[in-house]
């Protein structure tokens, strides 16, 4: 992707909110789903204790990052299976062509991953001539509709019933079909069936892999996870490299936190663990592609670093009042909602504009850091990534940027605040100047840059007397 | 492709700097890992769990067994049966015309074959009371994966004694699976289910959409 050729979140998410179905899709999944989650949660007793030995494990994966990658690359080979490296997107999708092209294949299956999302590498196959068919109920109506996902958990939540009939009838040719679920989702198990079967190359993501024993999990609701890594006799995983766990035994604590946060329930249907290659059981070629794309570079940053702990639960995105409003297509990136607005900067770099704009696009509220089963502190990370904008632009901006009239007001502001004295007289000035723009108590209408702030808000003037000076005064 | 091996292993080292080394990092457990429920209430509480994702449980004696398998057979009009290399074969002993009994062994069911039969039968290897989970681990009565896939019909038969309170329990059971074996672990927790459209729960999307689960006493 060229950088910076996306909008900023500012420049479109007014267009969003304006689409009243499409809040209203939104706000109903982002509801239902977190009061169910409320309800599993408040179940557990130790809930607190879990998501604290969640976080204590990520930090620790995180802090040896080459060491547990190497020893899941030799678990991974003891156990029969290939791993392969790759430092980004474009290093990843030439890798899975080739090991597609070598045995020959045009159609291949697809488990729901934005870790394949993130790399673009359906596209890059079509381009080789290869077809991923994404099996996924809602992948699969993101694909048929030439969509973007907009939830991490639920891609198609934007769509309603109605919209997903027409598409099926369109894209599968069907002549009847009614727009209940059911129906909908048969429709979809049909279609599918045939290309399981007939399918020779499977690819997936993974949610956890074991350094120490080398096994992949797969956790899902479908059964098309199931499909895709058992069926073909070759399976491509793609793996972001801060997706390990040191060992097996870690896995009870992530499949306590992960089905609760993720769809709310005390366990998701199906979850596949496999290690390696297991003889006349499933594929009998496994590959493990390992991808970095910018996950170094967040490591790197100290603060930002804990971004690296997420488990791709979707619960920050259900309790956002950002998200709620504008939906996931605003954030324009994979990751959307408060995860994505610290991620994304992170991996694409503060020259991307559209990223760059990613940590201002939430109220501060914390309601993410509150429900965030590793305990990701996503508003410390979003404030340090707001000050890392402003240094960036600074340093890159040169003159333009210095004379800027934020930058200007900051500066001021920032010597205003810091001596008392400077404090007290700028008060005073501005009950003076203030008596212009003031009307019932509150200003409403300030000029120049100003307006920016008062085009969505009320200031309150300075009173008559302030707190310090009756504090004085007795 | 060694290249970049290298390079995203140098860019970690760089990333972290000086760190200290993390060999003595122990993880607080506090979470609860043991529980004092009866075998009883353990039991219950599975039944219940397994039955709020919408499938069937019965509890019943091993002798019952064979019959309840003809009688389900029969009000489900199943007429082909995949049976796992292991299976228990006293459990067959009621099952007749016309119910076709189809064996993974000693030639392999084609993945064609498979997705013509009716129903699967299995054991497993734990049952999960807390969360209603299902563990197969391709032991003995369970097969290869591939047979509790595409059949759309899973009954599985639970022994009392297989079912374990928490998920650390279990985890801590398949230890041994995963670290010796490397057979691969399958979790089931109710038949398949999409809530993709509109958030409206559908059982069965591409995996069995029925689960019957027998426990015995």
């Amino acid at each position: 992707m060229k950088k910076g050729s996306q909008p900023t979140f500012e420049e479109t998410a007014g267009r969003y909110i304006e689409n009243a179905q499409l809040r209203w899709n939104i706000g109903h999944a982002t509801r239902t789903i977190r009061d169910k989650r409320q309800l599993v949660v408040q179940e557990l007793d130790d809930w607190e204790e879990l998501r604290e030995a969640g976080r204590q494990i990520k930090q620790k994966v995180m802090n040896s990052l080459d060491r547990y990658l190497l020893q899941l690359e030799k678990s991974v080979i003891k156990a029969g299976g290939v791993v392969h490296w790759a430092t980004d997107a474009e290093d990843a999708n030439r890798i899975i062509t080739k090991l597609i092209k070598e045995k020959k294949e045009t159609d291949v299956v697809k488990v729901k991953s934005i870790t394949t999302d993130e790399i673009r590498l359906n596209r890059a196959l079509e381009n080789e001539g290869i077809h991923a068919l994404e099996t996924d109920l809602a992948e699969l109506i993101v694909q048929l509709a030439g969509d973007e996902p907009s939830h991490i958990l639920v891609p198609a939540i934007h769509k309603n019933r109605a919209e997903i009939r027409e598409l099926f009838k369109d894209k599968l040719n069907l002549k009847e079909l009614s727009d209940e679920p059911a129906d909908l989702a048969e429709a979809a198990r049909l279609y599918l069936r045939k290309n399981f079967l007939k399918a020779n190359v499977g690819i997936s993501g993974g949610n956890f892999a074991i350094a120490e024993t080398g096994t992949v999990a797969v956790v899902e609701s479908e059964g098309n996870g199931r499909m895709c890594t058992t069926l073909p006799e070759a399976l491509i995983t793609v793996l972001g490299i801060e997706k390990i766990v040191p060992e097996w035994k870690d896995l009870e604590v992530f499949m306590q936190l992960l089905p609760r946060s993720s769809t709310a329930e005390r366990m998701n249907p199906y979850n596949t663990f496999w290690t390696g290659i297991t003889e006349g059981d499933g594929p009998q070629e496994f590959h493990l592609v390992l991808l970095d794309n910018g996950r170094t570079n967040v490591l790197a940053d100290e603060t930002g670093r804990q971004t690296l702990h997420c488990i791709r639960c979707s619960a920050c995105l259900n309790v956002c009042p950002v998200y709620e409003r504008t939906g996931g297509h605003a954030y324009h990136s994979v990751y959307p909602g408060p995860i994505g607005a610290i991620l994304t900067p992170q991996l694409r770099g503060l020259d991307d504009k559209s990223a760059a704009s990613l940590p201002y696009a939430s109220s501060l509220c914390g309601a993410c850091y509150e429900v965030c089963p590793v305990k990701i502190n996503i508003p410390e990370v979003l404030l340090h990534l707001r000050n890392r904008v402003v240094l960036h632009r600074k340093k890159e901006g040169g003159f333009r940027q210095k004379t800027d009239p934020v930058h200007l007001a900051m500066k001021f502001l920032a010597r205003a605040f810091a001596k008392k004295s400077r404090y007290e007289r700028l008060q005073k000035m501005g009950r003076t100047a203030q008596w212009f723009y003031e009307k019932d108590g509150a200003i409403s209408n300030l000029p120049g840059e100003l307006s920016k702030w008062t085009s969505i808000r009320d200031v309150k003037p300075v009173p008559d007397k302030t707190f310090r000076e009756w504090w004085r005064e007795r | 492709m060694s290249n970049s091996r290298d390079q995203i292993l140098m860019r970690i080292k760089q990333a972290l700097g000086d760190r200290t080394d993390d060999s003595d990092d122990k993880i607080v457990r506090e979470y609860n890992q043991k529980s004092n429920l009866s075998a009883e209430e353990i039991t219950g509480l599975f039944e219940e769990r397994v039955n709020e994702y919408r499938a069937v449980t019965k509890r019943i004696t091993e002798d019952e067994l064979p019959g309840e398998l003809q009688k389900l057979c029969e009000d489900a009009g199943v007429k082909t049966m995949v049976l796992p290399t292991g299976i228990n074969e006293s459990w067959l002993s009621d099952l007749s015309e016309p119910v076709t009994l189809l064996r993974d062994q000693p030639d392999r069911l084609s993945k064609q074959e498979l997705n013509e039969c009716d129903a699967v039968l299995t054991g497993c290897f734990l049952g999960v009371a807390q969360t209603g989970t299902i563990i197969l681990n391709a032991g003995p009565g369970q097969g290869r994966r591939v047979l509790t896939l595409l059949p759309d019909f899973h009954i599985c038969v639970i022994r009392q004694n297989q079912i374990v309170r928490m998920l650390p329990e279990a985890i801590r059971k398949l230890d041994q699976t995963v670290s010796e074996s490397g057979a691969p672990v399958t979790f089931i927790s109710g038949p398949s289910a999409t809530s993709d459209i509109e958030l409206n729960r559908v059982e069965g999307v591409h995996g069995p959409r029925n689960l019957h689960v027998f426990i015995i006493n």
